[in-house]
């Protein structure tokens, strides 16, 4: 099965006749309320579903807005997240074909559309599962149960001894009536319960099983996947120029020239925002050359030096939220450590740059995006383009893996702002490989102090830990957070940057180590002056914070003359901690990894990711050429729980895939800049990794846990795989090293040879 | 016009002749198999095979290809028969984001072209020029060796 590309060319008229005409919502018959709890015998482990209702059926309770049923029993079930890449698709659409009892195929998914789906907010921070996942367990396992009862209702019987099973409701004597046949003729909404009767885990048919990807068969066959492959009626092309550095200014431009190329439809020169719209793609690309040329810039220096980045950073003023200040006993310390480790800019990297398709046509804006979040978005949009928010719409269509806010939303805002001066028409935005590289939100630098005593016990007694940086979402949130509104002449304000709360947790994501300390203080020093322009990365200050508090619990496991995971698991209490740190000691051979030989290093790391989402811990073995400071990858074990685990081949492929980015991360990648301009503008300027550095072996063990919450696993292993790296390292070589990358240089200089 | 022939198709395309193929294939011919990602010849996400051998169509003219055999992804198989490299791939779920397997697939069909059993060293070697950002490089190693079985248990079908 694969998926089919939005048409461009749908109005809304159309989408209403087709989509809403037959489409019949449910109606719940008070008599047939599901207030009561099902009988105990019968109730998954899974809880019961406490007030406020779960997942986001918090935010949208109406069932019709996650599921509707048309009169000829086609199920299409609605969520407000996005494919990224993740698999999400397949994810929830097993969830609700295992409560609905349907085959997998017969369940059709609409994602991210502002006309279409619920507001889930963003595709972010590993909560597809826990937010939408849970909404669809939900809402499909109540619409099973009214489904039920309608037939219960039109047989006059009861309805235990009913069931749901591939679209018919059947009864014991052979009886069955159609989904379709159920709904016809009901025309209300009903508000979510607040119990749910979910099915018991271990009837599960779909649910725990790698069903393979709807997605993949299609992105591997050519088939239209991605937002890149769209090619609506008359669509036109075109390409921004963005300015040299981030603080040029426009001088004067002659557009005249350019205006005359061939295939060349509009220029548009806003303000510092510059764009050319040609009918053919290469044509585009000649002319955004051409208007580069044409352009003339002052300027001038507004960044810090790379060389003094976190020197600049502390020095700003900044706001202290202390996370946590808990005072307990301590015995008489014996040892006190200190430590300082850092984390430069890093970008996420798009393979494929982001492009957008936007038409303006009777007052309505349309905008095909592969951002994180559209109803955000058109929040963005229709600010940035004075319309009201009903007459702009967003809908999300794959693009290249986004890893966090990319250059996504800022691709979306350009498109819709050139065309809304080409009416009728719609436009298609590709940005350039140098444009995704300079001008993409980076991930936040980050500074990490954590200092701690031991006592004569060898356990932690006091642990202080400081992180200095910036906010780590600048998502929209308003038209001043795109770079077209930042650029038009008529200029947006940046808004103020916020923090995100505990327990999620922005740059202090992860601040809190899951150990057993009695005394802990932990201070988010809050940055909001932005040297360069930064936002979320895959984890946020996740994979910094646990690459910092993993490499200190090795050097504490070493003051303590302790092994790192034993040392670990006599600090950790958590059950289900203890066992993937356990799982993934014992699958990697932990043991027998101490004597492994001369230049060979083995190191561990483990968190639960936001301390409220997927267990994960990693150990690696690599090995260290002391001449020039290479790294040789030789093997990742993880081993992770998710909780109930929908997809366990997905998990592995998002753990393991994590694995090797946050080696690409841990390795190599620092975005490089001069106090002017941003420097890293190709792959050969931003090195990720390559084939010939690629691990020999990279194994996930999944533990699954039957009926318990989904815990989101997509950016769980990149912070103990960096702290699993730079333990390695100094397994191998005796060398600690704090600072990001943990690049050849840097070990060779750190190694002195 | 310029002539290319692709996947056995010879086709008139109206780019101009400076136009690098990779935007001839995807514009002219509506083929979504090889993909933009830099422009430049650093990634491999357009990666296409020119007589037989992988070439970056990002930077390759129109010009220089008339006449010569161009192979896409659509070249290798269809979602109905897809071949042996793109039915390992689907087998082993070896994508996350997807973007860069296409030019993967095509470079790994070169390689099993000229080498119907590989060694891993061999396949890293040989796919080193493509970057893969999602991090499932594992697996797209274990599909080209998958592939490479499933050449052999089909090639005697191919004559």
């Amino acid at each position: 099965m694969s998926q089919k590309l939005p048409d461009a060319n749908l109005t809304r008229r159309a989408l209403l006749t087709t989509g809403g005409a037959l489409v019949v919502s449910f109606s719940l018959l008070p008599s047939l309320g599901l207030a009561q709890a099902p009988p105990a015998d019968t109730v998954s482990p899974q809880p019961s579903p406490p007030q406020p209702l779960p997942g986001s059926l918090k935010t949208s309770p109406m069932l019709d807005a996650w599921l509707r049923i048309g009169a000829d029993g086609s199920v299409t079930l609605f969520t407000g997240k996005s494919e990224l890449g993740q698999g999400i698709r397949t994810a929830l659409t097993q969830i609700a074909a295992e409560q609905l009892g349907l085959a997998f195929a017969a369940v059709k998914l609409i994602t991210s559309d502002t006309q279409q789906t619920p507001n889930e907010g963003y595709t972010s921070g590993s909560q597809s599962m826990s937010d939408s996942g849970t909404a669809i367990m939900h809402a499909t396992a109540q619409a099973r149960e009214i489904l039920i009862n309608l037939a219960a209702e039109k047989w006059g019987t009861a309805a235990d001894g009913l069931q749901a099973k591939d679209g018919s409701v059947a009864a014991p004597d052979g009886r069955k009536l159609g989904f379709g046949e159920l709904v016809a003729g009901q025309t209300l909404s009903v508000r979510a319960g607040s119990t749910s009767k979910l099915k018991m885990p271990q009837t599960f048919a779909i649910v725990g099983k790698s069903v393979p990807r709807v997605d993949i068969p299609g992105k591997l066959t050519a088939a239209p996947s991605f937002i890149q492959d769209m090619r609506p009626a008359g669509m036109l092309h075109a390409r921004v120029v963005r300015p040299p550095s981030p603080a040029a200014k426009l001088l004067r431009i002659a557009t005249s020239a350019v205006e005359t190329l061939p295939g060349v439809k509009k220029v548009i020169v806003d303000g510092r925002f510059l764009a050319v719209v040609a009918d053919r793609e290469f044509r585009a690309i000649k002319a955004m050359e051409a208007l580069a040329a044409a352009a003339e810039w002052s300027e001038s220096p507004s960044l810090p030096k790379q060389s003094e980045i976190f020197d600049v950073l502390k020095s700003l003023p900044n706001k202290v939220y202390t996370i946590r200040d808990d005072k307990g006993p301590a015995g008489a310390v014996t040892k006190s450590l200190e430590a300082a480790y850092s984390r430069p800019y890093q970008m996420h990297a798009s393979i494929g740059p982001s492009c957008a398709l936007a038409q303006f046509s009777d007052g309505q804006m349309t905008v095909w995006s592969h951002a994180q979040g559209m109803f955000p978005l058109r929040q963005a949009i229709a600010e940035l383009l004075t319309l009201p928010e009903d007459k702009v719409r967003c809908i999300h269509v794959e693009g290249s893996g986004c890893y966090g806010h990319n250059g996504a939303d800022d691709a979306a805002a350009d498109a819709a702002l050139i065309a809304i001066g080409v009416p009728g028409v719609p436009i298609r935005l590709q940005w350039m490989r140098e444009q995704e590289h300079a001008w993409e939100p980076y991930g936040p630098a980050m500074a990490m102090r954590v200092k701690a005593d031991l006592d004569g016990d060898g356990r932690i007694a006091t642990w202080d830990y400081s992180v200095w940086t910036n906010t780590h979402s600048t998502r929209p949130g308003g038209a001043g957070s795109t770079l077209a509104g930042q650029l038009k002449a008529q200029a947006f304000a940046i808004p103020a940057p916020q923090i995100i709360p505990q327990p999620a947790g922005g740059g202090d994501r992860n601040i809190i180590p899951l150990y057993k300390i009695p005394n802990v203080h932990l201070d988010h020093n809050f940055i909001p002056e932005m040297p360069l322009r930064v936002s979320a990365l895959r984890g946020l200050g996740a994979y910094a914070n646990v690459f910092a508090i993993e490499s200190f619990m090795d050097e504490l496991a070493v003051a303590a003359n302790a092994d790192p995971v034993a040392f670990r698991l006599k600090h950790l209490e958590d059950p289900r901690a203890r066992d993937v740190v356990s799982l993934a000691a014992e699958k990697f051979g932990w043991q027998a990894a101490a004597k492994l030989g001369p230049g060979r290093g083995h190191g561990f790391g483990f968190a639960k990711y936001k301390n409220i989402a997927a267990y994960c811990a990693v150990a690696i073995e690599l090995e260290v050429e002391r001449e020039t400071g290479h790294i040789r990858l030789l093997r990742a074990v993880a081993a992770s729980d998710s909780g109930q685990a929908v997809n366990p081949d997905g998990i592995r492929n998002q753990i393991g895939g994590g694995i090797v980015q946050s080696a690409s991360w841990t390795l190599h990648e620092a975005v490089a800049f001069d106090t002017t301009r941003i420097l890293s503008r190709d792959w050969s300027s931003y090195p990720i990794l390559h084939f010939a550095e690629l691990f020999e072996t990279v194994d996930v063990h999944v533990i699954d846990r039957p009926g318990m919450p989904f815990l989101g696993t997509g950016e769980a292993s990149q912070g103990p795989t960096g702290a699993a790296i730079a333990n390695a390292i100094c397994s191998a070589t005796g060398v600690r090293i704090r600072d990001l990358p943990l690049n050849a240089a840097r070990i060779k200089q750190a190694i002195g040879v | 016009m310029v002539k290319l022939n692709i996947n056995g198709q010879i086709h008139d395309v109206a780019s101009e002749p400076d136009t690098p193929l990779l935007y001839a294939l995807r514009e002219d011919l509506a083929l979504n198999g090889a993909k933009y990602g830099c422009g430049v010849g650093q990634c491999g996400a357009c990666t296409v095979l020119l007589d037989g051998k992988p070439v970056f169509s990002c930077l390759v003219p129109i010009s220089v290809v008339d006449g010569r055999a161009v192979t896409t992804l659509e070249g290798l198989g269809s979602a109905d028969k897809p071949s042996p490299v793109q039915r390992a791939f689907i087998e082993l779920q070896a994508a996350q984001c997807g973007y860069c397997i296409p030019g993967m697939m095509v470079r790994a069909e070169a390689l099993l072209q000229r080498l119907p059993s590989p060694t891993t060293a061999e396949i890293r070697a040989h796919l080193q020029p493509n970057l893969c950002r999602c991090g499932t490089h594992m697996r797209i190693v274990a599909a080209v060796q998958r592939a490479a079985e499933l050449s052999k248990s089909t090639a005697p079908q191919k004559i």
